[in-house]
């Protein structure tokens, strides 16, 4: 394996081996009912507690298509800058298992709702766009659990019925970071559209990756495997890494790769085969009878249209345009919308580039530390923003209030209040900072004659000196101004 | 008390409403004689105690104001009822019960109509003989082992037999007007998206109609008038202005203008059924409405058509019966080998028949040549009558090729038994209303019917129809009781 630059290679004897990746991310929509029930869809009840008639199966129960996850889909596909189809069919998708109740699936096959569109990477090498094949509507399966009882498998209906969508990539991503990046990046457009979680632990994203290889430089593509869901940005970069790494040794002997479907097993990082081509199923695909084609009007695209908030991508040209970021820490502060918000905040009562520093410095360092999501900051923008404004009139320096949010992680504090309560507030007196200042002057001759002979460094010691008898409370540009001018006497 | 149970549906709603008879003795009249006709074994599941009951509560408390006040009424075991077993005539949901309640019966109920019990079919509708049920076949009353025809053949030989005043079936293909037209008695099929088909045990849905079968037109708008209604449940249930078809059936046909399509003059089909067509058009014209001949050109493909659309739904529409969560469940060593005993013990041959060729024509690289080009032909067929209805009111057909056969006569030749849907195939595929009525009967004193196809939603006027050709008809079964001893 070589990276030189952004290039993801595998290396052999005398090759190199670009690698191709598809994904086919399967994203829980975010809503109260199922697709085509009224059962409710929260995450961790009761084994087979939120079941309906239709979602279980019964004789003579029909499907009824949930407004909403339609409206969410379209969503999704605005966000995505998709093409939205005014018609589009239900299939079912026919095969046998235990915790497929109806005996298909109801899926999107030819005429999914949304086509094609595009997501936007920005990589450390500039932007990539990938391509965006289509999104459809489909219901999930339940859960069949294999572990509780040692004769039996059990079955779960819970999440029988739960509306996701399929989102296909084209085969545009080349390695595992780019992979990273656009998980990532689909969930953070989904979780700033409300129309998916995004939280992988829950299953609310899983996705089926495509992998092939190809001599570098080559035009066409490699067979490709299928390694089927895939829970993690780890495990798919895992995964990944392992089958490009496969299919290149089999290259190298001159061995085919043969079409299949594979299991990525975590525990022993490696794929498996799972199916072959010859052995994949017959789905016997054909049009719902029991659904009329779904249909959607441009004026009712246009309401939900009107829906859509800022996007990452927008938001982050603001930032730049607006708040005179660099890229960088605008992809940062957009990256989550959670993020964006606390960050506009902040910024929206102080200063700009205090409020970046502070908010990619120190508070990231505390929630990545304390494991948290920045919904559940111990410390609110409002006294974040409070405590910038501290720094920004002079009230406190830097250093203070760094020990001042050491505080305000303990408890969301006004910090006003905890700078008067420990007397924190700096000394920007001139006549007060002179005092101090000619003290340490005078108790240090020696150094004083040595700085003045040419030992620059010692300017430091000065400083360092004049903080520490003022417990840090002297404001350091004062001290620095002051200071320079009576040595420099 | 014989004579409670030959009356039509209207009089005996009018004898209730003129408090003349009690639904309770109604009820017994009918429990009575269905306990004495188990030979024509009409009945999978009875509800005889429960129904008695059920029309003592109405006598206690009778609301006369409701259009079937305490009726009692046998139906198709097709319709899901709440409580009581639902069997599709299948070993797979031998043991199943219902906790919900098909919209059809629901509406009946709410009517005041009370439930007799569930009544003998094909195995999930797959059939025209009733010989493919698990529960075994039906008896024609008309004569001893003589088929009633199917899937609905319960439901036609317990009304011809006076078992129940009126019944309801279902129809892909002609499961409701062949069973009719096999036992002198009048049966319709809605236009596809009349009556809900939410609790009904689906056999091929785009083509499934429930639908009323009566002893006469009148009672036949009745029925439907209380079964037809727009269900936000069903996503293919229609939301149009339904007629109050009782009150508004007359005979005034004069100026209709009727179409005899050419391409229903079969090979093969029995003088008889052409004498009868011909009395059927000049009783039409007696009744002064205009004949038109027209062409329907692709009627031949329609039976090839239907099947392969009714299996290839069905095929996929059965998978959910597989021994993981209701129903009947062999024991296997693991999933798939109970799948395979569990559908192979449950289910019968013409329904795993059906299955394949269903699997088969779905199965990719058959796709296209099969299904694909079915659903074209269908939309061909579709455009037909659309032409066609653009010159006519109503088409005139026989409503079979020929009368009642045998029982067993057919059963190892399914290619006939299917050629006894040629004239009814054609008229789901289009998703049109039509009707079958008594007209006549053959040198056997067998019942032929002749069929009334209507525009879509025009249920109204092909009853109008039916209505005055019964007038001229007054047609008259000849049933013996044969089978009371």
């Amino acid at each position: 394996m070589s990276k030189n630059n952004h290039e993801f290679l595998i290396t052999r004897k005398n090759n190199h081996y670009e690698v191709v990746i598809g994904l086919e991310v399967h994203a829980q929509i975010k809503s109260n009912s199922k697709l085509f029930s009224s059962s409710s869809t929260k995450f961790g009840a009761e084994p087979n507690t939120q079941v309906s008639l239709v979602d279980a199966a019964f004789p003579g129960m029909l499907p009824v298509i949930n407004e909403f996850c339609v409206k969410q889909a379209i969503k999704t596909g605005i966000g995505l800058k998709a093409k939205i189809n005014n018609k589009s069919v239900f299939d079912r998708k026919n095969y046998f298992y235990a915790d497929l109740p109806q005996g298909y699936q109801i899926s999107q096959y030819k005429h999914p709702i949304v086509g094609e569109g595009k997501v936007i990477l920005d990589m450390p090498y500039g932007q990539k766009e990938i391509g965006i094949e289509r999104l459809h509507l489909e219901q999930d399966a339940g859960k069949s659990i294999h572990d509780i009882d040692p004769e039996n498998t059990l079955v779960d209906l819970n999440r029988s019925g739960v509306a996701l969508m399929e989102i296909v990539s084209k085969p545009d991503l080349s390695s595992p970071e780019e992979v990273n990046i656009y998980i990532k990046k689909l969930r953070s457009i989904m979780r700033y559209l409300g129309t998916c979680d995004g939280n992988m632990q829950e299953g609310s994203l899983r996705a089926d990756v495509n992998v092939s290889v190809k001599k570098k430089g080559e035009e066409k593509l490699g067979t490709r495997c299928e390694i089927k869901n895939v829970n993690s940005i780890k495990f798919m970069q895992m995964a990944i890494i392992y089958e490009a790494n496969r299919q290149a040794d089999l290259l190298e002997e001159d061995k085919t790769i043969d079409q299949e479907t594979r299991l990525f097993d975590t525990k022993k990082n490696e794929t498996r085969s799972m199916r072959s081509k010859e052995d994949a199923h017959d789905y016997r695909y054909f049009p719902d009878p029991d659904l009329l084609p779904l249909e959607v009007t441009n004026d009712f695209i246009d309401s939900i249209k009107l829906e859509i908030p800022e996007l990452p991508d927008e938001k982050k040209k603001r930032f730049i345009e607006k708040f005179k970021l660099t890229p960088y820490e605008a992809t940062i502060l957009v990256s989550d919308i959670e993020t964006s918000k606390y960050f506009e905040e902040v910024t929206n009562n102080s200063d700009i580039k205090l409020a970046t520093n502070w908010i990619t410095g120190e508070l990231f360092a505390l929630l990545n530390e304390k494991n948290l999501e920045i919904s559940e900051s111990p410390i609110s923008s409002r006294n974040l923003s409070k405590l910038i404004n501290l720094i920004k009139n002079g009230t406190i320096s830097g250093k203070i209030a760094k020990a001042v949010f050491e505080i305000m992680t303990h408890e969301d504090k006004d910090p006003e209040a905890i700078v008067e309560e420990k007397d924190l507030k700096q000394e920007s007196n001139p006549k007060e900072l002179e005092k101090l200042i000619d003290k340490i002057i005078n108790d240090n001759q020696d150094k004083v004659k040595e700085y003045k002979a040419g030992k620059d460094k010692l300017f430091g010691f000065f400083v360092g000196q004049i903080m520490k008898v003022s417990g840090g409370k002297a404001n350091p540009k004062l001290v620095n101004e002051i200071l320079k001018d009576k040595l420099s006497r | 008390m014989s004579e409670i149970t030959s009356l039509t549906l209207t009089e005996l709603v009018k004898n209730i409403k003129e408090k003349k008879l009690s639904s309770t003795e109604i009820t017994k009249a009918f429990v009575e004689r269905s306990q004495k006709s188990k030979e024509l074994n009409t009945y999978i599941t009875e509800d005889f105690s429960s129904a008695i009951e059920k029309a003592k509560k109405f006598d206690d408390k009778p609301n006369f104001d409701l259009k079937l006040p305490g009726i009692p009424i046998a139906v198709k075991d097709l319709f899901c009822t709440n409580g009581v077993r639902t069997t599709a005539g299948s070993k797979i949901l031998n043991n199943f019960i219902p906790t919900y309640e098909s919209t059809v019966t629901q509406n009946i109920w709410q009517q005041g109509a009370i439930l007799l019990g569930k009544l003998n079919c094909d195995e999930f509708a797959m059939g025209s003989s009733n010989e493919t049920s698990f529960f075994g076949n039906v008896q024609n009353p008309i004569d001893k082992n003589l088929v009633p025809g199917g899937s609905s053949g319960g439901s036609a030989s317990a009304l011809a037999a006076n078992l129940t005043p009126v019944t309801i079936g279902t129809d892909t293909g002609g499961s409701i007007r062949q069973p009719a037209s096999f036992t002198g008695t009048v049966g319709l099929k809605p236009t596809y998206g009349s009556c809900s088909r939410y609790g009904i045990v689906a056999f091929a849905s785009s083509l499934d109609q429930a639908g009323p079968m009566s002893k006469n037109v009148k009672d036949c708008a009745l029925l439907l008038e209380v079964m037809s209604s727009y269900d936000k449940k069903d996503s293919t249930s229609i939301d149009f202005n339904r007629s109050k078809y009782s009150l508004e059936l007359n005979n005034n046909i004069k100026g209709k203008k009727i179409g005899i399509p050419k391409e229903y003059r079969v090979d093969d089909m029995p003088i008889e059924i052409e004498e009868l067509w011909k009395k059927g058009i000049e009783h039409v014209k007696e009744c002064g409405a205009e004949l038109v001949d027209i062409s329907l050109p692709h009627t031949n493909y329609a039976l090839p058509t239907y099947y392969i659309v009714a299996p290839a739904e069905a095929s996929s529409n059965l998978a959910r019966y597989d021994g993981v969560k209701y129903g009947f469940r062999s024991h296997g060593e693991n999933l798939i080998d109970m799948y395979e005993k569990t559908r192979s013990e449950g289910f019968g041959d013409e329904v795993k028949r059906r299955i394949m060729i269903g699997t088969y024509v779905l199965s990719s690289g058959y796709y296209d040549a099969y299904y694909l080009k079915a659903q074209k032909v269908r939309r061909l067929i579709k455009k037909d009558f659309d032409v066609v209805f653009n010159q006519v009111d109503a088409i005139l057909t026989p409503s079979t090729p020929s009368s009642a056969f045998k029982i067993g006569e057919k059963t190892n030749d399914p290619i006939s038994m299917y050629l006894n849907d040629i004239f009814t195939v054609p008229i789901n595929l289009a998703g049109l209303p039509g009707i079958s009525i008594p007209a006549g009967l053959d040198k056997n004193d067998y019942p032929l019917g002749l069929q009334i196809i209507g525009k879509a939603f025009d249920e109204q006027n092909i009853l109008n129809i039916a209505y005055s050709i019964e007038e001229k008809i007054n047609f008259k079964n000849k049933i013996t009781d044969w089978w009371i001893k």
